[in-house]
């Protein structure tokens, strides 16, 4: 355990070294750099992509978790019911459009930038938040929801003292891997001129150059595994405080 | 008291309770009895309204129940499932304090309460009020579904199945514990079962429910001597109902006058039932019925018991 703790916070440490000094790296990745061409990618701070490229799936997968969260709390009343398949069959046609496809329709409708990655990116990341958002409603035993309404619990206490903690496990286990995929697929927002990593990528592709494929492919990549964990380690803690996972 | 008039309730074509109409004396436990699919979950859960009759009533002291609003009358009423229900993300104190809760109690009230019912359903407060359910075992999953229900002192406990979890030998402990929690503390019990037995051993009252229709509502002694239909006759069962009706009169209750000296002796309490296999074992003619400070009340002989297994 403290062997995998001290590999990640040498992943960590190495990856802020690179960031906020990259040019400390240039005999790193000059191997891979031919003809000449630079290093390190230097048309703009790798840091400031790297922040734009994690706001971006930030508001991207909260925006995906409040709809999918909502959607799947809603489908599970009693009321809610007939909109299950529904609701189903659009969150599925939100992942079976690869991202490209979102970003080459948005793109015209709402301009370059941000913008269509966002869309792209919130679409893309509602079904896994939905789908464990119902498997984890779906699985309460109707034992204990048969004593929290026996008890007097009202259908708003039910859903906030027992539905929402007792499904949590999985909720978040859909919010973590969203966040996970929406880190790779934001890349692809470079090429609607949204400021992030895959400008670095795209740039090399374009210029022929692997060292900045290098980096910006690292770069992402470790980014998603060190947050893929630091949400598995936040996620016990709360668990914890809800009394869901046992110490 | 709980009185119960017509109570009828369908499921499309189905009708699951037909017109039921039976009352719970206050401070009495009262057993439901019937095979699955009788109906008598559904005809429990009327009377806290987690199910509606499609047509009759249910009144609690008078008070129709279908005029309070279904929470709060819920909160008024101990209700025990079959599988306990404990929350899981929920330690034990926390479980026992859900009604105190949601009726606002201060916190000190509800904490004392909370070690209060513990110690009552002998569960040491220091060792168990901070684990969780998982950490506990059946019986004690159980007694602490019962402490929760107790939590606010509701006069009326509804129990459903709430021993079906468990197994046969605790189950027999967790009867006898019911019984004397219900004496002690005069409240009023309506409970559910499968179990003829479970039934016997714990009713006042029993009623019978088949396919929805209540067959009898009587005392236990009352179903075995004179059953009024035939499921009745069938379920009370005809190769040992001497034995059940034995096993509802105590030793002290049949005592006859005359000398105990030299008899073996039988504690007052026991049933006529045990009193006969105890003059099997011993192949004596009479038992010595001993007080509880150990003074002979007086003999029982085998004849005294054998009238008392028939009808009279």
């Amino acid at each position: 355990m403290t062997g995998a703790l001290a590999l990640r916070l040498a992943a960590l440490a190495l990856l802020l070294a690179f960031l906020f000094d990259p040019a400390a790296f240039a005999p790193v990745f000059a191997p891979l750099a031919q003809h000449g061409a630079p290093a390190i990618y230097s048309q703009a701070s790798l840091l400031d992509l790297t922040v734009s490229h994690l706001r971006i799936v930030a508001l991207a997968t909260a925006a995906s978790a409040v709809l999918a969260i909502t959607l799947g709390i809603l489908v599970t009343r009693r009321a809610g019911a007939e909109f299950l398949p529904l609701s189903r069959a659009i969150v599925n046609i939100g992942q079976t459009f690869p991202p490209v496809a979102v970003l080459a329709v948005a793109a015209p409708l709402v301009g370059f930038g941000e913008a269509p990655t966002f869309i792209a990116l919130f679409v893309y990341g509602l079904l896994p938040i939905f789908e464990n958002t119902l498997s984890g409603l779906q699985q309460v035993s109707p034992a204990v929801m048969e004593a929290a309404r026996g008890a007097g619990m009202g259908p708003w206490r039910r859903l906030w003292e027992v539905e929402l903690p007792l499904a949590s496990p999985q909720i978040f286990e859909g919010v973590r891997l969203s966040t996970v995929i929406a880190i790779g697929t934001a890349t692809i927002g470079s090429t609607v001129a949204a400021k992030g990593l895959g400008e670095v990528i795209i740039a090399g592709l374009l210029s022929d150059n692997t060292a900045f494929v290098a980096q910006g492919g690292l770069v992402v990549g470790v980014m998603a595994v060190l947050i893929y964990d630091a949400m598995g380690a936040a996620e016990r803690l709360l668990l914890r405080r809800l009394g869901v996972l046992a110490d | 008291m709980i009185v119960i008039e017509g109570a009828t309730k369908r499921y499309g074509e189905a009708t699951v309770v037909d017109d039921v109409s039976m009352a719970v004396e206050s401070g009495s436990m009262t057993v439901v009895v019937g095979q699955s699919g009788s109906g008598k979950s559904t005809l429990l859960r009327m009377i806290n309204r987690l199910v509606e009759p499609s047509s009759g009533r249910v009144t609690i002291d008078g008070v129709d129940v279908s005029t309070v609003p279904g929470p709060q009358l819920r909160r008024g009423i101990g209700y025990v499932i079959q599988g306990h229900g404990l929350f899981p993300h929920r330690t034990v104190a926390q479980n026992i304090a859900t009604v105190p809760r949601l009726l606002g109690w201060p916190r000190d009230k509800t904490r004392a309460r909370v070690e209060e019912l513990l110690a009552l359903l002998q569960l040491d407060p220091k060792q168990f009020a901070s684990k969780y359910p998982h950490e506990l075992s059946g019986g004690e999953q159980q007694r602490v579904g019962v402490a929760r229900a107790l939590a606010a002192g509701p006069k009326i406990l509804l129990m459903d199945e709430p021993f079906g979890a468990l197994d046969p030998i605790i189950r027999l402990k967790a009867q006898d514990d019911l019984k004397a929690l219900q004496r002690r503390l005069g409240a009023t019990v309506l409970l559910v079962t499968h179990d003829m037995d479970e039934a016997f051993r714990l009713g006042d009252r029993i009623a019978v429910l088949n396919e929805g229709r209540l067959q009898q509502c009587g005392t236990p002694a009352e179903l075995l001597l004179r059953p009024a239909t035939p499921y009745v006759q069938q379920l009370v069962g005809s190769s040992d109902r001497s034995y059940r009706l034995l096993a509802l009169t105590t030793a002290a209750e049949a005592v006859e006058a005359g000398p105990a000296e030299g008899l073996p002796g039988i504690d007052g309490g026991a049933t006529l039932r045990e009193a006969l296999a105890e003059i099997v074992w011993r192949d004596a003619p009479a038992l010595a019925v001993l007080a509880e400070d150990g003074k002979p009340l007086g003999r029982l002989s085998l004849q005294a018991i054998l009238a008392r297994g028939r009808p009279q």
